[in-house]
């Protein structure tokens, strides 16, 4: 887009996205871009003085677009979030003030379904400490590393069977394993178990993948309770959000080997720099990464490009949330 | 059947050699400092023989055992045992096919996904505190990505199940094209390397597949492949995969296997694009009980005069 003389439409900011710096100067080339997250000034200062104007935001799924935000916000129309969650953005404001949202939609599925698969794998075959065995030049012969546990024919339950839920089942099911799942609603066009209750659920699986969005009905619905029903040689695999899992009560539950594992991509608190978690070797830990991959991220920056133009000349635009 | 020698090779399952122990007379090979006057001492008493992937029974051990009627194998691969001797011998062989198909298969997926994903880094980067100084580093996706599979048996074919799942293409190379199969066929390995983005060795180990991935076929896979051996180390050219790997002239690298284990070049230990294994592709409490009674089953076999569950010769 030529600079006409023409001021190029303008965009706050807000995270920013863990994406953004990779993709800023060919942001910037097409659009102007407050960026709320470097300013000396505090943040609603900031909006009341420079965003009366703005009709347009992006946000990471981390940044917490509360009613105030909002309402500092008074010509807003469109919101831009990276990620597929919502629970950081106030719908019963856009919902007042008639604004819309755009998530990821499903452009994500697979990165994350693939880091769900990845790190079950990696927990009952032990991948990252049998690295770690070799590397760190423990490995003298057979028998000197602890064996592992099989995939096929095992019971997973997974917790949500929405994009995310349904491409986990579809891995799983080629390794063998059972699928059963608990969900809002009962999906007629899948063969799988449904289970109405969770704790149901993981009395019937060997392992648990949590799908699920963040919100008030789910916000530690893994408890203690149903680690207990998971039981000792249970793995729970979490790639949806930190605060779906009870985190105090997944260690304690680690620490006295009343489940038999656990792979977390999320916390309750990130970053995650210092945790019981880090003495265990049942566990395998990774940074919020599920979507951080070339492939995704080069996805993400042509959706949200093309919705900020479509956006500007009045297009439809693509993965609206429904807020009714 | 307390009277029948059997020589166990090395201490590979804990109840294989107490089930051995409790069926017939057992020989330990490897506790002994003089294994070659401890085998003359028993060897009129051995009559059958168990192995591994690693420690096999090789021509010498066969010579020095001439009361040897069976070896049966506690793995699939048969490639450290002198099939040749055997044959002439009339010594049977067997092994211990399909109960660890499944746990070889899955294990080439984990490796792939965790050479992709960098899954052992992330773990890594979390546990040492550095995710507080910023994000990590993007990665690479598997779904989607070219499959090429050397060998399509039954290991193969259940690692191409699998694949598929993630709507990865899948091509392979045999020695022959497969009927009933929808994957692409390649007649050489260079080509498969050629046209993949993640190959995967599942063939047996003959001397016609020794060193199956030599330089050209790593080239051919290139900067942005990955090569992945859950079959044995003598199917790469390990020295030729260090320096590609270290010179960034192959992507990536997942290997349980290596060729004289459990040596492994120390140039690897740092590449964070590399994941290695202590060969642990059938390495399940389920599968290794099933491949100890598949072991005690086919000597039963033999020495009640009933068919062999699993004969290879």
């Amino acid at each position: 887009m030529e600079s006409t003389g023409e001021r190029l439409p303008e965009i706050a900011v807000f995270g920013p996205p863990a994406f953004f710096r990779k993709i800023e100067k060919e942001f910037s080339s097409r659009f102007r871009v407050l960026r709320t997250w470097n300013s000396d000034i505090p943040l609603p200062q900031l909006l009341a003085s420079e965003a009366g104007h703005i009709e347009a935001i992006l946000t990471s799924g981390v940044f917490r677009v509360t009613a105030e935000v909002i309402s500092s916000l008074p010509s807003l129309h469109l919101i831009v979030t990276t990620s597929r969650g919502l629970d950081h953005i106030d719908l019963t404001q856009c919902r007042r003030r008639g604004i819309t949202v755009t998530n990821a939609g499903t452009i994500f599925s697979d990165d994350v379904a693939d880091l769900a698969a990845g790190l079950l794998i990696d927990v009952l075959r032990k991948i990252t400490p049998g690295n770690g065995h070799v590397k760190n030049r423990f490995w003298t012969g057979d028998g000197d590393f602890p064996l592992g546990f099989k995939l096929g024919g095992k019971k997973c339950g997974i917790v949500g069977l929405g994009s995310i839920g349904l491409a986990v089942a579809k891995r799983l099911q080629s390794f063998g394993c059972q699928i059963l799942y608990n969900s809002r609603n009962k999906n007629h066009s899948v063969p799988y178990k449904f289970h109405t209750d969770i704790k149901e659920l993981a009395m019937d699986s060997d392992f648990l993948i949590l799908c699920c969005a963040l919100n008030n009905e789910t916000r530690h619905i893994i408890n203690r309770d149903i680690l207990l029903a998971l039981g000792k040689k249970g793995v729970v695999v979490n790639i949806s959000r930190g605060p779906v899992i009870d985190e105090k009560a997944l260690i304690h539950c680690l620490k006295l080997g009343e489940i038999g594992g656990a792979g977390l991509d999320v916390f309750e608190r990130e970053p995650l720099f210092t945790s019981e978690l880090f003495e265990m070797e049942n566990v395998v830990l990774s940074p919020h990464v599920a979507v951080f991959t070339e492939e995704s991220f080069k996805a993400m920056f042509d959706l949200i490009f093309a919705n900020f133009n479509s956006f500007f000349m009045n297009k439809p635009l693509l993965n609206v949330v429904p807020l009714e | 059947m307390e009277s029948i020698g059997v020589l166990l090779m090395a201490p590979f399952n804990s109840y294989l050699d107490q089930e051995l122990d409790k069926r017939f007379k057992l020989f330990r090979y490897w506790t002994q400092s003089n294994p070659k006057e401890f085998v003359a001492q028993h060897a009129e008493m051995i009559r059958a023989a168990v192995g591994n992937a690693t420690v096999g029974v090789d021509g010498i051990l066969i010579d020095a055992l001439p009361k040897l009627e069976i070896i049966s194998s506690f793995s699939v691969g048969v490639d450290k045992i002198d099939l040749k001797k055997c044959g002439e011998k009339g010594i049977r062989v067997t092994n211990t096919p399909d109960v660890l198909t499944d746990d070889v298969a899955d294990l080439a997926i984990g490796l792939s996904l965790a050479v992709l994903r960098q899954i052992s880094v992330c773990d890594r980067y979390v546990r040492s505190g550095l995710w507080k100084n910023g994000d990590f580093k993007l990665t690479t996706k598997f779904s989607g990505k070219r499959v090429g599979i050397i060998g399509l048996g039954r290991i193969g074919l259940a690692i191409a199940q699998r694949a598929e799942a993630f709507d990865c293409p899948i091509n392979y190379y045999s020695r022959s094209p497969k009927p009933n199969t929808n994957y692409k066929y390649y007649p050489s390995v260079i080509e498969l390397a050629s046209n993949s983005d993640i190959l995967v060795v599942a063939c047996a180990l003959t001397p016609e597949t020794r060193h199956i991935v030599n330089r050209q076929v790593m080239e051919a896979l290139g900067p942005k492949g990955v090569l992945i051996n859950i079959g044995r180390g003598g199917h790469v050219d390990e020295p030729e995969l260090v320096s590609a790997l270290v010179e960034g002239r192959l992507g990536g690298a997942g290997l349980d296997v290596f060729e004289n284990e459990p040596h492994v070049p120390e140039q690897l230990f740092g590449l964070d694009n590399v994941v290695l294994l202590p060969h642990v592709g059938s390495g399940t409490v389920e599968t290794r009980k099933e491949m100890a009674d598949l072991v005690l089953g086919n000597l039963e076999a033999h020495f009640s005069g009933k068919p062999l569950l699993t004969r290879v010769v």
